[in-house]
């Protein structure tokens, strides 16, 4: 990517890359923070592409049940378990946190702060590794004697302790090993993103001068780190449960299964928070730059994302209604829970009021952004009605609840990706993506994702549960007409799959034959734009490391001729 | 400074680099421990029947343990004393007397687990032991991990180099000693 920029930066010097490995090993075992943000874009968008394929096999079992899936064959009851456990495990560990965290983190933050790295850069690499290494793992948990674990991506005990429920003896155990290795992955990737948020500022950028993303994944690190440590401590005590017989998640013997609950849901939902986050920075940034204006309230997004981030540490329970905690209890945790809606709701206030007489542009990340903003609205509308004790004991495990939540994690995993990923191509890889084809693969992707799951929460609403293999064995819920609306939401699937082709095409037509973008295609103010695209290793030549004079946002100056003003720009 | 980014440099929050990781991942650990012993302490408390499995724990091996570790960390800090005032050579002989005090923690925890082991109290005889070496074991690991990577600190102050680190690893070590100062009482003395 930048072989020249090497020489030119390091050509007098003695340094790792010049008795490092060469050619391909150089990608591979480089430290530049934009080849470590790349290894984790990709391994994110293959496990993606696995994660969606799995979705493809179940949605047909339960559309068609019995049918031989084509790609795949028969789906055994085992193999289905296997298939929505790790379905959801992937799209949220190998997808969301590595994508939306690692991949953008990685590029962006030093970039958007003017620095030539992050501060650790070998941990860093580390980092990357320690990640693929889970990735490798939780592949070959799919194919040991057993299968895959099937037990749900929460894992409840004493469904995941013992190989006599689970029937997945090494599954079980591989799946969890992977996930707290993932975990170690991530905390080393966090700390370094903090500290460098923290350290190496460019000269002159204080802290309200930072690009919202950037303090979004900051934040959102922050939180996984608080929220994951007692998770880790479960891992170890489920792994001792499965492994040698402890009883920490066993009642017969003095232990507890609600632990089990408490430990992760005390990290499951900050999580939900920890890509959220730095999805709706990307989302701020898109808008400003094409709304053309200052955003509306720069501080009070980033008060509302540590409040959120704070309040996000009482809500744990309201996963758990329905499983024998206090009624009291209960009552505390729907508080807290219909209140953390309100700093989300002010962050898309915020947008709103930011959109309000801009000179909007309608391009490709615009239109992601947007759909962020309006999908992610029904997602969080449909969490009162969970968050709500009362109306919880109904809605628990039934397709409303996975509607709900896949209208929240698909524009945070999905929409926020596009929408980061169309804004920042020209500048990862130094040429514009095709507007046209980019639009196409938005209405084909935003059309069918509604397809998919408005049927669902009306499934929900009827009383079908989660964790069913084949409907036909409950006769009240294999009416014809929930048998319509199951079929919809498969074949709205498969468009949506095919339409990723297109996007896909996109990708590989633009970086041949893409117009060049040259230093800033979209007359943005932030650092990254400053620099050539791609740009070289150590981001700028040496000693023309950027200076801040301004905040990110000062588009539509009154007293500026362009209507954009950028952060290393001496007034 | 042959490849080193400007970035690892700067300083911004006026913090030393090494100083900020550092805290960081203590409050990552500090959760793990807190879940870890959270969880303990509600079932604890809701199983008073556990009492009759602590009281089988050795206090005096616990105290001597204790007493160890709280030496060694004094030394830790000596060295870091040393270590300001530019003498590498001595600060790696207090960092060796550290790391012998971390050795000494573990061959008494040995011959601790090796007795209790031996009468019959191991990980699955009760939830309350199971506990006790998921915690103390947790523990035992970071005081390995801290162990090792005194060693090479010491090894690179002996030749003058890195001296900032033996501040960082001291600071680690402080971390180490004040998770046991929480695990004695709560496995050890609440009988």
């Amino acid at each position: 990517m930048a072989d020249t920029a090497v020489d030119v930066h390091h050509g007098e010097h003695a340094h790792d890359d010049h008795h490092g490995p060469s050619g391909i090993l150089k990608y591979i075992w480089s430290t530049d923070h934009k080849i470590i943000a790349m290894q984790y874009m990709f391994t994110g968008m293959f496990m993606a592409v696995i994660g969606g394929f799995m979705a493809y096999v179940f949605r047909m079992q339960l559309a068609f049940p019995g049918i031989s899936v084509p790609g795949f064959g028969q789906v055994s009851p085992g193999e289905y378990n296997a298939l929505v456990t790790n379905h959801g495990s992937i799209m949220i560990f190998w997808v969301a946190m590595p994508v939306l965290i690692a991949a953008f983190g990685n590029y962006l933050i030093p970039l958007m702060i003017g620095a030539d790295d992050m501060v650790f850069p070998k941990i860093n690499r580390l980092s990357y590794q320690v990640f693929l290494l889970s990735a490798i793992i939780l592949l070959v948990s799919l194919f040991v004697e057993g299968g895959g674990f099937g037990g749900a991506w929460t894992s409840y005990p004493p469904l995941s302790a013992s190989g006599e429920y689970n029937q997945t003896d090494l599954g079980s155990s591989l799946w969890l090993a992977a996930v707290a290795i993932e975990f170690v992955a991530f905390l080393l990737g966090g700390i370094n993103f903090i500290v460098t948020l923290m350290n190496s500022r460019a000269p002159g950028m204080k802290a309200y001068d930072i690009p919202l993303v950037c303090w979004m994944i900051v934040i959102a690190s922050i939180l996984f780190m608080l929220s994951v440590g007692p998770l880790v401590a479960g891992a170890v005590m489920l792994f001792f449960d499965q492994t040698i017989g402890t009883g920490f998640y066993d009642p017969a013997r003095g232990g507890d299964p609600i632990l089990w609950q408490h430990l992760f849901w005390f990290f499951g939902h900050p999580e939900v928070y920890v890509v959220l986050l730095p999805a709706i920075g990307i989302t701020v940034d898109v808008i400003a730059t094409f709304a053309r204006k200052k955003i509306f309230g720069y501080k009070m997004v980033l008060y509302t994302a540590v409040a959120t981030g704070v309040l996000s540490f009482f809500v744990w329970a309201h996963h758990q209604f329905i499983a024998g905690i206090d009624p009291r209890m209960a009552n505390v945790f729907t508080v807290t829970t219909l209140l953390i809606s309100v700093p989300i709701a002010e962050m898309c206030f915020v947008i709103i009021a930011t959109l309000y007489g801009g000179a909007i542009r309608l391009t490709t990340p615009m239109l992601w952004a947007l759909a962020f903003m309006a999908e992610f609205l029904i997602g969080g509308v449909t969490g009162i009605f969970l968050g709500a004790s009362g109306a919880d004991i109904y809605f628990h495990d039934t397709y409303f609840v996975l509607a709900h939540f896949h209208y929240t994690f698909f524009p945070i995993a999905i929409i926020g990706t596009f929408c980061g990923f169309t804004y920042w191509f020209p500048k990862m890889f130094g040429r514009m993506m095709n507007d046209t084809l980019g639009k196409i693969h938005f209405w084909g992707t935003i059309i069918p994702f509604n397809f998919i799951f408005i049927p669902l929460f009306v499934l929900g609403m009827g009383g079908q549960h989660r964790r069913i293999y084949n409907y036909e064995h409950f006769p009240e819920l294999a009416g014809a007409d929930m048998y319509q609306l199951r079929q919809i939401a498969t074949i709205a699937l498969l468009v949506m799959l095919a339409f990723q082709l297109v996007f896909f095409y996109n990708w590989f037509v633009s970086l041949a034959k893409g117009e060049k973008a040259g230093k800033n295609p979209w007359k943005s103010n932030t650092l990254e734009w400053t620099t050539e695209s791609p740009p070289p290793h150590g981001n700028w030549p040496k000693d023309e490391l950027p200076n801040v004079y301004r905040g990110p946002y000062e588009y539509g100056h009154p007293d500026r001729e362009e209507d954009y003003w950028p952060q290393n720009l001496p007034s | 400074m042959s490849g080193r980014p400007i970035a690892t440099d700067r300083s911004a929050t006026g913090i030393p680099t090494h100083r900020l990781a550092i805290w960081w991942v203590l409050a990552s650990e500090v959760v793990i421990f807190g879940g870890l012993l959270g969880a303990y302490l509600m079932h604890r408390l809701g199983h008073p029947e556990w009492a009759e499995a602590a009281s089988h724990t050795q206090t005096w091996i616990g105290a001597v343990n204790t007493f160890v570790l709280l030496t060694s960390s004094f030394t830790a800090v000596l060295a870091h004393q040393a270590a300001e005032k530019g003498d590498g050579k001595k600060a790696a002989m207090l960092l060796v007397f550290t790391i012998g005090g971390a050795l000494t923690f573990l061959m008494i925890k040995s011959f601790e687990w090796y007795t209790e082991i031996s009468h019959g109290y191991t990980i699955t005889a009760n939830t309350f032991w199971s506990f006790y070496y998921t915690a103390a074991g947790l523990h035992a690991l970071h005081v390995i991990a801290g162990a090792i990577i005194m060693g090479i600190v010491a090894v690179g102050a002996f030749k003058g180099r890195m001296l900032h680190r033996v501040e960082i690893i001291g600071i680690y070590w402080h971390f180490v000693d004040v998770v046991w100062i929480f695990l004695f009482p709560l496995l050890y003395i609440a009988k």
